[in-house]
Parts: C-alpha cells; structure tokens; sequence
C-alpha cells in the first residue's frame, strides 16, 4: 500500500503543472479568511462580512466546509490529468509490463484520491480552527467541537467527486474531454431535476427523492449552501414575508449514497481497465 | 478480426529467440497478450514451467513494447527510480544500466529532450533495471538511423552473452538473422516455421558455376549423385545440394573429368529468401 503511495507520489512530485495546482488549491482555502475583511459602504449603512456571525463557531464548520468544497475543481484537474496522461503517455501500459497490476493501478489512484481528500479535510479543520478562534463570538468547547459531522461529510464529498474525476480519466483517456463530460454531466443532473420537479411530477417531493441518488447531486446534498442560515438573510426573508425553512443537516442515507458512488465508480474503473486493450 | 490465430510456441533459458514477421502479423499483440495487456479469447500461456503467476512472473522479465513510454517531464534517472518502485528493485541499480547503455552523462536530461535512440536505450535500461531472466524487446530499433541500429544490437548482443534470454520481436530479417539462434515465423497470426534460424528450411545450400564448356558442365553435374535441380541462371548454373557436399568436392569431381570451372561459389539461401520462400508457399495454400 505504501508503495503504491509511493508510486504515486513519485509521479506527480516532478509534474510542474500539478505541484503549482495543489500548492494554489492549498492557498486558495487559507483564503477564506480573507472574506472577513470585505466590507460595503451602502451610503450611511457600513456592512462588514466578519460581523454577520460567519466566523461563528459552530456555524463555520458548516460556512468554510462549503466554501472550501467550492475549490475541489483545481484537485479535480489535478485526478483527471493523472488518469489520462498515464493514457497519452502510454505509460500506463508500461507501468503494467513493468510488473504493477491492474488492481494495483487502479488501487495506487483511488489511494492518492483518498490522500488528497484527506490531506484537504486536516488542513480545512486548522484553517477553520484558527480562523474560528480568532473571529467567533463563542470559544467554549462544547460549542467549538458541535457540528462537526460537516467535516466528515466535507471528506465524503471530496472523495466521491474524485472519484468521479477518476473513473473519468479512464473511461475517457483525454483530460480536457473528461472534465467537458463533468460540465455536461453537470448540467444535464440539473436539467434533469428541472425536468421532474417542475413538469412530470409537479408540486410534489418525487424528484428530489429520485435527484438524490444522481452523483453530483449527492454530493451537492452532503454539504448544502449555508448562506440562507445567515441571521441578516433570515431577516430580510421575514421581512418581505417569505419563509425559509431548509433542511441544513447532514443524513447518514446521504453519506450512504456517496459512499455507493465511490465505489461503483472505482468498480467501473477497474473493469474498464480490465477489459479495453492497451 | 483475428490477429494471432492458434499460435504455439515455447522459449528455453539461454537463447536468443526471434519473433519473425511481416508489418501487422499479430508479433506485438502475441507479446502483448504473454505481458497482460492484450486480452486473449482463448488459449492459454505459462511463465517459468507455470509455477509462477503473471504478475509474479513479469517481476522476472523485462520489456519493451514498440515505442518507449516515459513521464517525458521526469529524467531519465527520475523514470528509472519510478521503474524500480514498480518493480519493487533497488534504486542502485539505476546508474549501472544507464552505464550500459550509454546514458550515464544524460541522466539528469528530461525524458522529453532525448531523441528517439536515446529513448529506445533508456527503454532497454528500464528493462534491465531487475535483472531479468527473460528479457522481451519489440521492434527496437524501429526508426532509428543506421548508428542507433549498430549501437542497440551491440547492446542486445552484448545482454546475450550474459546469458539472459531474449525474446526480440522484427519484421527485419536481417536482424533476427544476426542476433537470435531461433526463430517464430508468423503471417497473419499463424505459425509458419519455429526452429533454429539455420535450419528454416532444410536445405544443404546450392553452387553457382561457370564454365567455357556450358553443356558439359551441366552433363557432369546431372550425372552426379548428390546434385539435384539444376537451373540455368544468366549464364551461370545453379546446383542444388540433396545431399552435403563441399565446394572442393565438385571442384575436384569436375576436374577429374577434364572440365575446369572459371567461377564456383557454394551458396545458402539468405534468411530472406528462405522467409520469402515460406510465405509465399502460405500464400497459395
């Protein structure tokens, strides 16, 4: 296992555009502190981000967990390019002459997936601790360490977008063409679910039950967007009459489905491998 | 479509074995599928007497495929090291088969910069990185200049003579010729000849003779035991060998008999004409 890691390793390390896109993914979720200092001069009315409560403990596991689930796509890059570059350098044929197995191939990515998932959700949960000390209004334990289960629905989701991009990168074998199927993917869930919420089964919940199991809708589920939990937009929602009830929490059934996805999608991966020709 | 059709054939330690065909008659997917990574429909193969698996047994072999496939953004020593992980070798290795091959001052050069000879030595040096007891090389000096030729066969010898078996996979006949001690001839995925190279096809050689008296020699050769067909060929008599003879024998039978030749040469068909010979015989079939 480890030397497969290794493997791995050794192949990205002295690839210059991937090392400059996981050291920018890396930088990009420090970023997020930076919303603190974005302020609004609305003529008398001064509006500062940092004072709506989005540093807030234990609100920021859910804020910082979406924002930072919104910068996958540079890792995602990073995955499709490793599958199809092993494709147009034909070194994926060598890797398997050379004594790996297809198991093994197809293990020593779903393994550097898992790694960087990982390695993003520790570095989520120091920035987000960090940031969280310095700027939310509530520091007690007990309240610090609530809704933590965003973080592990953040690491969930990470792996199954992943491991998407990877089947991806195999079954297509070009990495601008996969991630032209992930944007199309993309927007044919969404008009999909347009389809079947607003004309086959109008005014009812049948197609957001059917939508759920789709991959990408999953995981848009496992971590939904936080900012209609804001005091200053439930506010204004009152105000104007509308009500916002929402669903916020995390459903072990919705950590269930990504789970399947990971890995029916490394599954496929694998037979893909297995059957095509080199 | 069928690419190799029923092809049988086994290989023993120590030889030099040739894999010997036309352009597209099924030598690369034969390797292809012995290496895991053509699927085959039916059939089956065994690596060292079968006690060991192919994933095992490919630990022990080393192999080319047609072009040679590096991360052209790593070095070569970089590309090397990787080989080694996979392989699950020792990274000292790296710099003893770039020594071999000729690399050694270019290690730290990307992939990417080196021209095609360089990569088909660096492939060969990927391919020795385990020692291997086996080792496959498909078509390697495709498209290299005459240099790059010279260069990867005194390389390819010079693995031979230590032992190693190798599997070397052409469409050039002269190849085989100077390097392999047997040969697998295919066309079309089928097997046409398997066997030592000296013995494609059983014949003890021909002579080519002049002489001023033309019809006497041809009335000496036919009276003689051991000469069959006889052709005339521009001027010059070729006599085929049904038994073997050497060329001081029919020199000096002919002599006896009061003819003196002006020219003799005793002949074997070329590997080239022998592979003619027997695809063409196919061809008819």
């Amino acid at each position: 296992m480890l030397r497969l890691l290794e493997i791995e390793y050794n192949k990205l390390r002295y690839s210059r555009s991937a090392r400059i896109l996981i050291i920018t993914y890396f930088i990009l979720i420090t970023f997020i502190a930076l919303i603190a200092s974005i302020e609004f001069n609305i003529g008398q009315i001064q509006f500062r981000v940092a004072d709506q409560g989005i540093f807030n403990f234990p609100y920021i596991w859910h804020f910082n967990s979406y924002i930072a689930a919104l910068l996958k796509i540079f890792l995602a890059i990073v995955i499709v390019s490793m599958m199809s570059n092993e494709y147009s350098n034909r070194t994926i044929k060598q890797n398997l002459i050379d004594g790996l197995s297809k198991k093994e191939f197809i293990l020593s990515k779903f393994l550097t997936v898992l790694v960087f998932s990982g390695i993003s959700t520790i570095f989520l949960f120091i920035v987000t601790l960090i940031l969280g000390y310095s700027f939310s209004d509530f520091t007690e334990i007990s309240i610090v360490f609530s809704d933590l289960e965003y973080i592990l629905a953040y690491f969930i989701k990470l792996t199954g977008f992943f491991a998407f991009c990877m089947f991806l990168g195999i079954l297509i074998k070009r990495s601008a063409f996969a991630l032209g199927f992930l944007v199309v993917w993309a927007i044919f869930e969404s008009i999909l679910y347009g389809v079947l919420n607003f004309k086959v089964f109008k005014g009812t919940d049948i197609a957001t039950n059917i939508m759920q199991f789709f991959p990408l809708e999953a995981m848009s589920n496992l971590v939904v967007e936080p900012f209609s939990r804001l005091n200053a937009v439930q506010a204004a929602a009152n105000q104007i009459g509308g009500e916002l009830d929402k669903d916020y929490g995390i459903h072990w059934y919705q950590l269930l489905i990504v789970i399947a996805w990971v890995f029916i999608f490394v599954y496929l991966s694998l037979f893909l491998l297995k059957k095509r020709d080199l | 479509m069928t690419a190799v059709n029923n092809l049988s054939f086994s290989i023993e330690k120590g030889n030099v074995y040739g894999i010997l065909g036309p352009n597209g008659s099924g030598k690369s997917t034969t390797l292809g599928m012995v290496l895991n990574v053509v699927n085959k429909t039916s059939g089956e193969f065994r690596w060292f007497d079968g006690n060991t698996s192919t994933h095992d047994a490919l630990k022990k072999v080393g192999a080319i495929i047609e072009h040679p496939n590096f991360y052209p953004y790593m070095t070569a020593a970089q590309n090397l090291a990787l080989v080694c992980k996979i392989k699950g070798t020792n990274k000292a290795k790296v710099e003893e088969k770039l020594e071999i091959v000729g690399l050694l001052d270019r290690k730290d050069s990307k992939f990417k910069t080196f021209s095609l000879g360089m990569k088909q030595r660096l492939a060969i040096a990927s391919a020795l990185l385990n020692d291997p007891e086996i080792l496959i090389l498909d078509e390697p000096t495709n498209g290299l200049d005459p240099q790059g030729i010279h260069q990867i066969r005194e390389i390819i010898r010079k693995i031979a003579s230590g032992g190693t078996t190798i599997l070397l996979a052409s469409h050039l006949l002269d190849e085989v010729e100077k390097v392999c001690s047997h040969v697998v001839i295919i066309r079309k995925g089928v097997k046409l000849y398997s066997g030592p190279v000296d013995e494609i096809v059983s014949s003890h050689g021909f002579f080519e003779l002049k002489a001023i008296n033309m019809n006497r020699l041809q009335e000496l050769l036919e009276k003689h035991p051991k000469i069959g067909k006889i052709t005339d060929k521009e001027g010059m008599l070729t006599a085929f060998l049904e038994e073997p003879m050497e060329a001081e024998d029919i020199n000096r039978y002919l002599f006896e008999h009061g003819l003196s030749l002006s020219f003799l040469i005793k002949r074997k068909e070329s590997l080239e004409e022998q592979f003619l010979q027997l695809t063409n015989q196919t061809a008819e079939a």
